[in-house]
């Protein structure tokens, strides 16, 4: 029975953020448009996108390899584990003991390694250009990404991110200048991750400039949906990921009450909307910053990282 | 003129040329005066073929000192001339235009590739001997870059955006750009044959359509063209009109390239506002002339129709809004850093390269070159209006933003002085038929528009009309070159020349 139960939520928690992604880009697109006192498209757009994408026919270029057409798959299952592993409203599910920090950051390092291939696979230019620009930002990225998963695994003693979790939510944590250090660094590869502005930006329409859309620029139809789909749940994987280890209220504990199940659902939620509002709020004040550029912003992440880390090792108290 | 009077002075006069002098030259004088512009001592102002009875060349100069125009030409009975382009680059598309158009052949012309017939128009020279031939597309040598570590990117003529098509061939180190060559041409629909022949009324309105972002501007230089080859004057009154609306269409341009190019550095929040206001500029337009671009309401002779009743307060109302509105964003774009980290020293283009080509426009005055028609030189109803031609040095795409924003300030000025003078009485002539040639000159948003026109009683036999891209566009290749093929878009953007206007 109870095993069902784990199962039935942890199943709810993989489909829940399968289901909210598209929503969430949406949100996103909607409030940047407010901004800019536009209308904007509607909240379900992204879903009606998916839907026209996966009703489309697909163009294959002529030289276009098996591994181009098996791509889309790949990155897909990839990314929606990677995103099923972030706790969302509770910690503690099922399959928590395999969601660790690392076997996200590698989860997602070999989808966008996969892309990357499909962005060469075709041998378009566009396709080459955003293959190394984003080969060329995840080098970056992931080595700070790694400097702030051992800042906090070194805090909360666990790679494991139900651990951490909890550990975050509980009165131990304190106030720590590494962790201070840690949220900023994270939020910068996050930006850089999930190709927003100023690393990449996602609604351009200028093909020089683009990086991840000019890697996915020879996709069609449901190939396209499934990489869209992926990049959706990157978005909310990193806003989970920022909220369940920053911003840890509400989160129910396994084996908690049921009430603290709709608890934890709904402040899941209201983290969603105010993350997302944040990220519109930062993508329409600031401007794309040069390709080059890219190696400075993400450096300080880096760097920050590692500075936590050293903190770390100073003081236990820090 | 000092420097080319003597060199002109060598050939003969030709009668009926209005309201600079044409002087039919000699071969020597030819290449003289192509030496003389060669060494900077004045300025190529246009360059085209004319096939009627007696085939020829004719080359546009002007000595910005002075502001001295002279028309060269150079009959081409073997249908060849001495190329200009091998002792002056900025003439080299010209002359390839001339001889995909014309069919006359630049003798030692240093690129010899058609420029616009790309060989699917069933016949050659349509504006010359204009014989069927079989459509015949064949491959386009772009120019060499070779080394091991080089890559070619060949971006458009279809583009992601909907912008105009052109090639753009880039070869490139990595990201950094080595060699950018444009091919345009794409957009060419043969306003020039179209006009042989048409009456004054038709070919008005093809000239209204060969750049519609400058419709006014193309209809002024048709009209001062028309006009000076028939004698006549517009009223007074339809010269202020002309430049009210001149003034609009500058100010609707400007305030859009703004917003345009700090959206392509993903800053969607300076377009927003500034796409606002250009529709605002638009709306006023369409309120106080009956056209959101004023297309078709300059006519030779005088402007299509009176400004409407309550024009001047609509447009008084609209000037206060963009004074209200238009420093904030000024102020915006000033502070966000990192906008400007993209603009400065991006795309820089050289004071010396803007002197060569004789670029007009923000381009020009961004690198040093402050020539603007309606001072040098000069038409009405500017010489009666008070007004500053901003110019800087840095030649970048802040620069190009910046010339922009002061233009935007005189362009408000000039439009409050004209409806504060305008003057009374009609707003056109008749045309009576005539014979003569006219050279017509209008400053529009992009730069100085040149036509030319010939006249057979109320019906033109050619028309030649030259965009103020045609200096342009070369500039572009250099301005990219050392940059990153990211920052093309940003640079292109900040150049804005016209494909229309220059594919014809």
């Amino acid at each position: 029975m109870v095993l069902i139960r784990d199962l039935l939520i942890q199943g709810a928690q993989m489909f829940l953020v399968l289901l909210a992604a598209p929503l969430f880009t949406g949100f996103v697109r909607k409030v940047k448009a407010r901004l800019l006192r536009r209308q904007g498209p509607p909240l379900i757009q992204p879903y009606l996108d998916l839907v026209r994408l996966t009703r489309k026919e697909v163009v294959l270029a002529e030289s276009a390899s098996w591994l181009f057409r098996v791509i889309p798959y790949l990155v897909f299952a990839a990314t929606w584990i990677a995103a099923s592993l972030v706790p969302t409203f509770r910690t503690g599910l099922l399959f928590s003991w395999s969601a660790d920090l690392i076997a996200i950051i590698a989860l997602l390092g070999s989808g966008r390694f996969f892309l990357a291939l499909g962005g060469l696979d075709v041998g378009t230019s566009f396709g080459g250009i955003g293959s190394s620009r984003e080969v060329m930002i995840a080098s970056l990225a992931e080595p700070a990404m790694l400097m702030i998963v051992f800042t906090l695994a070194l805090i909360a003693g666990s790679t494991q991110l139900s651990t951490v979790a909890q550990f975050m939510a509980s009165p131990q944590v304190g106030l720590r200048a590494s962790l201070a250090l840690t949220f900023v660094g994270l939020v910068l590869v996050a930006i850089a991750e999930s190709s927003r502005i100023p690393v990449d930006n996602p609604a351009t329409h200028l093909e020089l400039t683009m990086v991840h859309e000019a890697m996915v620029l020879e996709y069609s139809g449901r190939h396209l949906a499934l990489i869209e789909l992926s990049s959706a749940l990157k978005l909310i994987l990193y806003v989970s990921l920022l909220a369940c280890l920053f911003a840890p209220w509400g989160i129910e504990a396994a084996g908690a009450a049921p009430p603290a199940l709709a608890i934890g659902v709904a402040t899941y939620i209201a983290k969603l909307a105010v993350g997302g509002f944040l990220l519109a709020v930062f993508e329409t004040s600031i401007a794309k910053m040069r390709v080059f550029r890219v190696a400075e912003f993400l450096g300080v992440a880096l760097m920050l990282g590692f500075l936590a880390t050293l903190l770390r090792f100073v003081s236990e108290s820090f | 003129m000092p420097v080319l009077a003597d060199i002109l002075a060598q050939g003969q006069r030709v009668v009926g040329h209005r309201p600079w002098p044409r002087y039919q030259v000699t071969p020597e004088a030819w290449n003289q005066a192509a030496s003389a512009i060669a060494a900077g001592r004045a300025s190529l102002f246009g360059l085209w073929g004319d096939t009627g009875a007696a085939p020829m060349v004719n080359m546009a100069i002007i000595e910005e000192s002075s502001g001295d125009i002279a028309v060269a030409s150079l009959a081409c009975p073997m249908r060849k001339f001495p190329s200009v382009g091998a002792l002056h680059p900025p003439a080299i598309r010209l002359e390839r235009a001339i001889h995909s158009l014309c069919g006359l052949e630049p003798v030692g012309a240093p690129d010899t590739r058609p420029w616009l017939d790309f060989g699917f128009w069933n016949v050659k020279h349509p504006l010359g001997e204009c014989a069927p031939v079989a459509a015949a597309p064949g491959a386009y040598a772009f120019l060499p870059a070779e080394g091991a570590a080089l890559h070619q990117i060949p971006v458009g003529p279809v583009h992601a955006g909907t912008i105009e098509p052109g090639h753009f061939r880039f070869t490139a180190s990595g990201e950094t750009v080595v060699r950018l060559e444009e091919r345009l041409g794409y957009v060419h629909k043969g306003i020039e044959s179209l006009m042989a022949g048409a009456t004054i009324e038709r070919a008005a309105q093809l000239a209204a359509r060969a750049s519609g972002d400058s419709t006014v501007a193309y209809g002024i230089a048709f009209a001062h063209a028309v006009e000076a080859a028939l004698g006549i004057e517009a009223p007074a009154r339809a010269r202020y009109v002309r430049a009210l609306m001149a003034e609009l269409e500058r100010l609707a341009n400007h305030l859009g390239d703004i917003g345009a190019i700090c959206n392509d550095a993903a800053f969607a929040l300076m377009q927003a506002h500034c796409a606002v206001l250009r529709e605002e500029v638009l709306r006023a337009a369409a309120r106080s002339f009956g056209h959101r671009l004023m297309m078709d309401r300059v006519v030779p002779g005088g402007v299509a129709a009176d400004l409407h009743a309550d024009g001047p307060n609509v447009i008084r109302a609209l000037l206060q809004d963009i004074r209200l509105r238009f420093p904030r964003l000024v102020e915006l774009y000033d502070n966000t850093a990192s906008l400007q980290d993209r603009t400065a020293a991006a795309g820089v283009v050289s004071v010396d390269l803007v002197r060569r080509f004789a670029a007009s426009g923000y381009i020009g005055r961004a690198s040093g070159r402050g020539f603007d028609a309606r001072k040098t030189p000069g038409y009405a109803p500017y010489d009666r209006l008070d007004f500053t031609v901003p110019v800087l040095t840095e030649g970048d795409v802040d620069a190009r933003i910046w010339i922009r924003v002061r233009e935007v300030e005189q362009s408000l000025q000039l439009i409050e002085q004209i409806l504060a003078t305008l003057p009374g009485g009609p707003v056109a002539t008749a045309l009576e038929g005539g014979d003569g040639e006219g050279l017509g000159l209008a400053e529009g948003f992009r730069g100085d528009v040149l036509a030319w026109v010939r006249l057979d009683g109320l019906s033109v036999v050619r028309c030649h009309l030259r965009d103020p891209s045609w200096f342009q566009w070369p500039l572009l290749e250099s301005a990219v070159e050392g940059n990153i093929v990211a920052d093309f878009p940003l640079c292109n953007k900040s150049f804005n020349c016209s494909y229309s206007g220059h594919d014809l």
